[in-house]
């Protein structure tokens, strides 16, 4: 009933729907693109070189041999994952820690508000920058456990300031009146009260961890080759940008559009979940 | 409409066939008109979503843009509807002044109230700025704010709720207005400070003879103010007449039930009247009469066509119902039309007060609050005095009322027993086990049996769970694992507040107040308590509504044996529900005991100024009332007075003598039982006499004092 009222509301709002469209259309293209290509993004042609883009290459080669449409797809996808997940992850963590420490206020609080503090005047880019190299090897999922326990702390205050205000809301009051465990009620009266912030967070964090992760590729740090990400293949062709552009224009023009599209999309849900905006 | 000329020459503001329509079509307000002579005060009494509120704001010109009004609205003969924005900013202030429900929102945070004050009177006014700096401490001084020299470079904030709807009051009449508009205007404060509002409302309108309407959903209020009263329901007026007319003789079956549904605390009845179903929503009215649904007197011609306001009888009475004739030709009642609700069938007699089990005993209870200063290094710079050292017990079967004021402790006490913990002070026991000595496990066993129903039905219901996992969240609580067992229970729960099972598919939002505050009331008793702490259950309702939610409180009460802690301001519900009663005042017992007692022979000065202060929907004993005016607001709980906390305000006090008087400020008074047969004590050094049969024998009367005066042992 509320969620369908707020896809009404959202829907509504033509940034939104743009956005919505656009994000469904750069999804399909990464995952269903590859499909329809002429070739994989493993396979490596030994005749064609910097090649422009043509009927055999929709958008050209690179050094070598590889095909840009099929890497870039490939690189796209990965970037997805990393920016859906590390915005669920990051988010989730905010969730947690803020509505604890919130909720249970005391020494529990001082203590999970002072980690937080701490994280925040680290330098993330250079502590990651740091580690990630010495990850090499391991999985790409520990970079985006780095990405997301950097990213986490503004909305965690946030939903901290938020649950203070519902600590004293008589529903929750008569919840622990009842004999319901702490955590419980964290869980089941504050997180879902909250939980309209929390969407148009983690959307806004998508494209914050998008934008992260290629920021960190591209210097190196992010995905390691032979793995692929839209940051390391801007990487490669930026050098090459002006002479040979369908190498770097490609997967820039891509990172663009997908951030955008989600920001719409989080734009749109803010609006859409916050009664008090006027449309 | 054709109403008859008064002989008062020209109607300072005549509003006709009035509407408004929202964006969506939502028709809140559909042919409103009255006519307003100089000098007369006007109630308009209407449940919320009436459109009594918006009917004033249409007439101000201050409704949002996208809303469509048509119709005419005259002041002094000169059309407002679709008058220039320009000319209505004159207007307004000028001629029409409003006094809105919230003072804290009518004043800028940032001026003081003078300068606000000044400037409302430099707008329409040219004068320099140190005369209207002066007429503004003139106008504070007549709305009766001490010191108004001194006050009036105060900042909103530094002025209490009282004094702000005094200054609020000061800043209508700043400019001599034909017109004062008052929206609810002591609906946000307590008795005795609505009294002494009401008082000064009152005077203004002596020194500026401007005309009233006064908008309240408090018949009581009406009743003692108002010349004449326009009753709204589902924003059409439905009946019209002069004070005593609506109040003895009403004849609109929804003004008889309005007046049949209040707790009367003169008169206190077994059961409450309540009108069966709800106000209808104003995007979806019914066909015909929008009352027809909750009539009892509904005849199939009803759902015709709505029926219009037609004169009753002689003079200016008008009805809007078409067997309004045949009710005044037999002279019915709300009493006699409405059904009256059986009482519940079994209830128990109980023994004798003292052999009953004690449920819940406080004793010494006592709760303060650090008041820190400082960001960086916090420093306790005073303590508020919350709740000092209370006592009271609740037996098996019977309702405890606490009442008092905003900021006399009546909801840190409920804190206290509801949280089961250790208090600073003194001890709570409940069902025999003392709340400072439980182990873990033993508390969240004690919760089963002590449940709370809150005030604001909307907050306390999680707005994101459907209404069955809201009732079945305490069942699983508490060891309740079998789904199907809890969805029965569940049902079982709604059916036993008055709803159907289905309606656990639903979420809160999709309930009416009165409906919410009913699932609140299953919620608590789901796990079958014996003590339910009840925290303002029924202030958020409606009238109509509120009768239905108390009866059903009482019919629970007897039918499963629970025990109530009642908290209440509202003195008449708690004369109606209650069986003992205990009033509160900055922290301590003033006085406690039976209620009959209490009420028939109040013995200390705070009752009593409580129980006359409060107004009675019955405008001829309001007409021959005497007030006690208690002077001043509560004292401060960081900084109380010494000895007795009421001596600030106390009436009393002025006729004792300087000996007696200093005993007053150097002992407390304990809570005294006053005679040994009666259950009623009082902490009162000088109380009342309770053979004294004039209950109310207040400071107009100094010959009743000698005898009390008079220094105990």
């Amino acid at each position: 009933m509320r969620s369908k009222l707020v896809l009404k509301r959202m829907l509504r709002n033509p940034q939104a729907r743009y956005g919505l469209l656009a994000l469904a259309l750069l999804l399909l293209l990464a995952y269903i693109g590859p499909l329809f290509g002429p070739h994989d993004w493993t396979e490596k042609d030994f005749l064609a070189f910097m090649e422009p883009p043509s009927g055999d290459h929709w958008w050209g080669t690179t050094q070598i041999g590889q095909d840009v449409y099929a890497v870039t797809l490939r690189g796209m996808q990965k970037s997805i994952i990393i920016g859906f997940l590390v915005a669920l992850v990051s988010t989730g963590l905010a969730a947690l820690v803020g509505a604890t420490a919130g909720y249970l206020g005391g020494w529990a609080d001082r203590a999970l508000m002072w980690v937080t503090d701490l994280l925040l005047v680290l330098p993330s880019f250079l502590i990651i920058a740091i580690i990630s190299p010495r990850l090499k090897g391991g999985s790409w999922l520990w970079f985006v456990v780095l990405l997301a326990v950097f990213s986490w702390m503004i909305t965690s205050r946030m939903v901290r300031s938020m649950t203070l205000s519902l600590r004293e809301r008589e529903f929750v009051l008569a919840a622990r009146y009842m004999g319901i465990p702490a955590w419980k009620i964290i869980l089941r009266h504050v997180v879902p009260n909250i939980s309209s912030l929390l969407i148009i967070d983690a959307t806004l964090n998508v494209s914050a961890a998008i934008i992260g992760e290629a920021a960190l590729s591209f210097f190196g740090f992010g995905i390691q080759p032979p793995d692929v990400s839209l940051g390391t293949l801007i990487a490669d062709g930026s050098a090459k940008a002006i002479g040979y552009p369908w190498l770097f224009a490609f997967p820039a023009g891509l990172l663009v559009l997908l951030v955008l599209s989600v920001n719409l999309v989080g734009d749109g849900l803010r609006d859409a979940l916050d009664p008090g905006s006027n449309q | 409409m054709n109403e008859p000329t008064t002989g008062r020459g020209a109607p300072v503001l005549e509003v006709s066939d009035l509407n408004v329509t929202f964006r969506g079509g939502v028709k809140a307000v559909r042919g409103v008109s009255y006519r307003l002579d100089r000098g007369e005060i006007l109630g308009i009494v209407g449940e919320s979503g009436s459109g009594k509120s918006v009917t004033s704001l249409a007439v101000m010109g201050l409704l949002p843009e996208g809303a469509e009004i048509s119709g005419s609205v005259k002041l002094h003969g000169r059309e407002l509807i679709g008058a220039p924005e320009g000319e209505l900013t004159r207007l307004r202030g000028k001629s029409i002044g409003m006094i809105f429900q919230d003072p804290l929102s009518a004043f800028t945070p940032v001026y003081t109230i003078g300068d606000q004050i000044a400037e409302a009177v430099r707008v329409h006014q040219k004068v320099g700025r140190d005369v209207a700096a002066e007429r503004a401490v003139e106008l504070l001084d007549l709305v009766g704010i001490p010191h108004p020299d001194e006050r009036a470079k105060a900042f909103p904030h530094q002025f209490s709720g009282g004094m702000r709807q005094r200054a609020m009051i000061a800043m209508a009449i700043a400019n001599d207005p034909d017109v004062l508009i008052c929206d609810e205007p002591t609906t946000a404060l307590d008795v005795t400070i609505q009294a002494q509002v009401l008082e000064v409302l009152k005077t203004a309108q002596r020194e500026t003879g401007a005309s009233i309407i006064m908008i309240t959903h408090d018949l009581g209020v009406v009743a003692g103010l108002a010349d004449r009263v326009l009753v709204m329901y589902a924003g059409k007026p439905v009946e019209l007449g002069t004070v005593d007319e609506i109040y003895y003789r009403p004849r609109q079956p929804y003004t008889m039930g309005l007046l049949a549904s209040i707790p009367r605390m003169d008169r206190p009845t077994e059961r409450l009247i309540p009108i069966e179903g709800n106000p209808p929503s104003p995007a979806a009215l019914p066909p015909g009469c929008p009352f027809a649904p909750r009539c009892p007197l509904k005849a199939d011609a009803c759902d015709d066509a709505e029926p219009e306001l037609e004169r009753i009888g002689t003079g200016g009475r008008m009805a809007a119902c078409i067997r309004a004739h045949e009710i005044d030709l037999k002279d019915l009642r709300g009493a006699d039309v409405y059904p009256v609700p059986e009482p519940p069938a079994g209830a128990v007699e109980r023994g004798p007060r003292e052999e009953r089990e004690t449920v819940l005993a406080l004793d010494g209870l006592v709760r303060h609050y650090p008041l820190m200063k400082g960001a960086v290094f916090k420093r306790q710079v005073g303590t508020v005095h919350a709740v000092d050292g209370i006592s009271f017990d609740v037996r098996e079967g019977e309702t405890l009322a606490l009442v008092g004021e905003s900021g006399c402790g009546k909801t840190t006490t409920l804190q206290q027993i509801m949280q089961l913990q250790a208090p600073q002070g003194g001890t709570v026991v409940v069902l025999g086990k003392d709340s400072a000595k439980l182990a873990k496990a033993e508390r969240k066993a004690l919760r089963r049996d002590l449940q709370i129903v809150f005030q604001d039905p909307m907050a306390a219901l999680d707005s994101r769970m459907p209404v069955g996992d809201i009732l079945a969240e305490p069942l699983r609580a508490h060891g309740h694992r079998d789904g199907k067992a809890v969805r029965s229970r569940v049902a079982e729960l709604l059916t036993l507040v008055g709803l159907a099972p289905e309606h656990a598919e639903r979420y809160p939002q999709h309930f009416s107040g009165g409906q919410r505050q009913r699932i609140g009331i299953a919620r608590a008793l789901a796990l079958e308590p014996k003590l339910i702490v009840l925290d303002e259950p029924v202030s958020a309702l409606d009238v109509s509504i509120q009768a239905g939610v108390i009866n059903l409180l009482e019919d629970l009460k007897d039918r499963l044996g629970l025990s109530y802690l009642f908290v209440a301001h509202d003195l008449s519900v708690v004369r109606h529900i209650a069986d003992r009663v205990a009033v509160m005042y900055l922290g301590k017992i003033a006085e406690i005991g039976e209620v009959d007692e209490v009420y028939g022979r109040p013995a200390h000065p705070y009752t009593r100024a409580l129980l006359s202060a409060i107004p009675l929907p019955d405008p001829e004993l309001e007409r021959s009332r005497t007030r006690i005016l208690l002077e001043g607001d509560l004292p401060s709980p960081a900084d109380p007075p010494s000895g007795c906390r009421f001596r600030t305000r106390c009436p009393k006090r002025a006729r004792l003598g300087a000996e007696e008087a200093r005993r007053c400020a150097e002992e407390e008074p304990a809570v005294i039982r006053l005679a040994p047969a009666a259950d009623h004590g009082a902490a009162c050094h000088y109380p009342e006499d309770p053979e004294d049969p004039e209950g109310a024998g207040g400071p107009e009367d100094p010959e009743d004092t000698e005898a009390v005066a008079a220094p105990r042992p």
